[in-house]
């Protein structure tokens, strides 16, 4: 058992680059990790316990042998069960029959190529398609901040794993924020990259060209270091970016985007606002065009693309799908085609509306969700005495940039009077997710710290 | 197709198929694809742009403060 436990990758990849630490350590103690906590939490759906151990006992013997690799080599990661490990099943976290795959998804093959250490499949809100972890066919998925609590979704056992140690690095996917709204629940950092940036062959579809596959990890620095091995498999320090040193230029979508917030969401992010500017940053507000149709958009995507790629399952499994998931397959299914092309329209110019109000600044910034981790179970929140549904309201602020294809990072601000963390959200120009990782250093440096830190 | 002759079709098809539950979801998107319809002049819509012929609205208006471009 590994008698150093390193807080972050960064940490882990320093020790074992300096032959300090073992990966077969570091691999036990997160395997123990998933053995004493799992079956409270339901973070995974398979542990990979023989390939781990075997993962594990190569990275050390190359890296004594003095090929090292970078620094993900020897560290323990998961893999959302949406995704496929070659000789794992590919569940969905659905009673609906799985794939079992003989190839690796292009993206767990650039992991491995980096030296990464697979320990298992986490769960998830049944085929991606929800935002609470309520939903799946391997047990409801908790927030271990607060267990009573969603820990967000759909990549929820992702960012439970990591809060719990069972992991330094997960993957996820992201449709709507299923990795940056778990990320935020959770009280860690989640990466949806540029639209395209990452394959999403080997992933089961949610939504065909509102998918994207990217990192959750406790840190900036550590989702930096993930996403370049998922990217191509070479995940050197070196190639983190420095902080951006100079002052930043960022810009806060006001109408819409800060319409709908618990009073903790605002007054956290007014903190991290006021933060920035006391460190010399400059934020201006913002109005994005259209953003009252967000929603209407985005529904008429989502709901026919994962209509389209449910209907053979759905023709024979119907009865094997969770109720909610169903039902949102069947609605799919009726939207007419006519709808489908006006919302692909109307996405042509929300996606000009973003980078319109990113023209001159480096990223905007926004709360990456609009409340705390809900309650388990919970159908609506009270907001402002005014109720609102849960599902609509976690995907409100991060939806957007789904269809717009910018990549959005979910950075943790601190906690709530509840006890639940709260997140601010920075999002880059198309095709520079590079550029907003080094804004996000400089941001993560100012804002509050993750809960890990804070306990 | 009227947004209301979808729906009536669309729920007494689900009504048949049992799927009662189905029936407030697709009330709520009927709602959702009225806003959408309503919106095709914000979006550009190509046959009522060349109707109107009028010009579209900026995408996006920096209210307060100056970006580094000197833009308010």
């Amino acid at each position: 058992m590994a008698a150093i436990r390193p807080a972050s990758v960064v940490d882990a990849a320093r020790l074992i680059q300096a032959k300090e630490l073992s990966p077969v350590d570091l691999t036990e103690a997160c395997l123990a990790r998933i053995r004493a906590r799992n079956d409270e939490l339901r973070a995974f759906i398979t542990v990979t316990d023989d390939g781990a151990r075997a993962d594990a006992a190569r990275a050390q013997k190359e890296i004594g042998a003095g090929n090292y690799r970078g620094a993900l080599h020897g560290i323990p990661v998961s893999v959302k069960d949406l995704v496929d490990v070659a000789g794992t099943p590919t569940t969905s976290a659905s009673r609906v029959p799985g794939r079992r795959p003989l190839h690796d998804a292009p993206v767990v093959g650039m992991l491995r190529r980096a030296g990464a250490v697979v320990v298992g499949k986490t769960n998830l809100h049944e085929f991606a398609f929800g935002t609470t972890g309520d939903e799946t066919a391997f047990g409801v998925i908790r927030n271990p901040v607060d267990p009573s609590r969603s820990a967000g979704g759909s990549s929820s056992g992702a960012a439970v794993a990591l809060v719990e140690g069972m992991c330094y690095g997960s993957v996820g996917t992201d449709t709507g924020g299923s990795s940056r709204i778990p990320a935020a629940a959770c009280g860690v950092t989640g990466l949806k990259p540029t639209s395209g940036e990452i394959s999403t062959d080997g992933v089961v579809a949610l939504s065909a060209t509102l998918d994207h596959v990217g990192p959750l990890a406790g840190s900036v620095t550590d989702t930096a270091l993930l996403y370049y091995a998922m990217l191509d498999g070479d995940a050197r320090l070196d190639r983190v970016p420095q902080p951006a040193l100079d002052p930043l230029w960022l810009a806060a979508p006001g109408p819409y985007f800060c319409d709908v917030l618990d009073s903790d969401v605002r007054r956290l992010f007014g903190a991290a606002r006021a933060g920035l500017a006391r460190a010399g940053h400059a934020i201006s507000d913002v109005a994005i065009a259209h953003a009252d149709r967000i929603a209407d958009v985005y529904l008429h995507i989502v709901l026919p693309e994962a209509a389209w790629y449910h209907a053979p399952m759905v023709t024979d499994h119907a009865d094997q799908y969770s109720p909610g998931v169903r039902l949102r397959l069947e609605m799919g299914a009726y939207v007419l085609a006519e709808d489908y092309l006006r919302a692909m329209h109307a996405r042509i110019a929300l996606r000009r509306a973003v980078d319109r109000a990113l023209e001159g600044v480096d990223a905007l910034i926004l709360p990456a969700m609009a409340i705390g981790a809900p309650p388990l179970g919970a159908a609506s929140v009270e907001i402002d005495g005014r109720e609102e549904p849960v599902r609509a309201v976690m995907l409100r602020l991060t939806q957007l940039f789904n269809i717009t294809g910018h990549p959005a990072i979910a950075i943790p601000c601190g906690r709530g009077a509840d006890g639940l963390p709260r997140a601010v959200q920075l999002v880059g120009h198309r095709g520079s997710t590079e550029r907003l990782i080094q804004v996000a250093l400089a941001v993560e440096r100012t804002v509050a710290g993750s809960p890990r830190e804070q306990a | 197709m009227t947004v209301a002759d979808w729906l009536a079709r669309v729920t007494a098809d689900a009504d048949s198929r049992g799927l009662t539950g189905l029936v407030p979801l697709l009330q709520a998107l009927a709602r959702s694809t009225e806003a959408l319809r309503a919106a095709d002049a914000e979006f550009g819509h190509p046959a009522v742009e060349a109707a109107e012929n009028g010009a579209a609205e900026p995408d996006a208006e920096h209210t307060e403060g100056a970006d580094r471009n000197g833009r308010h």
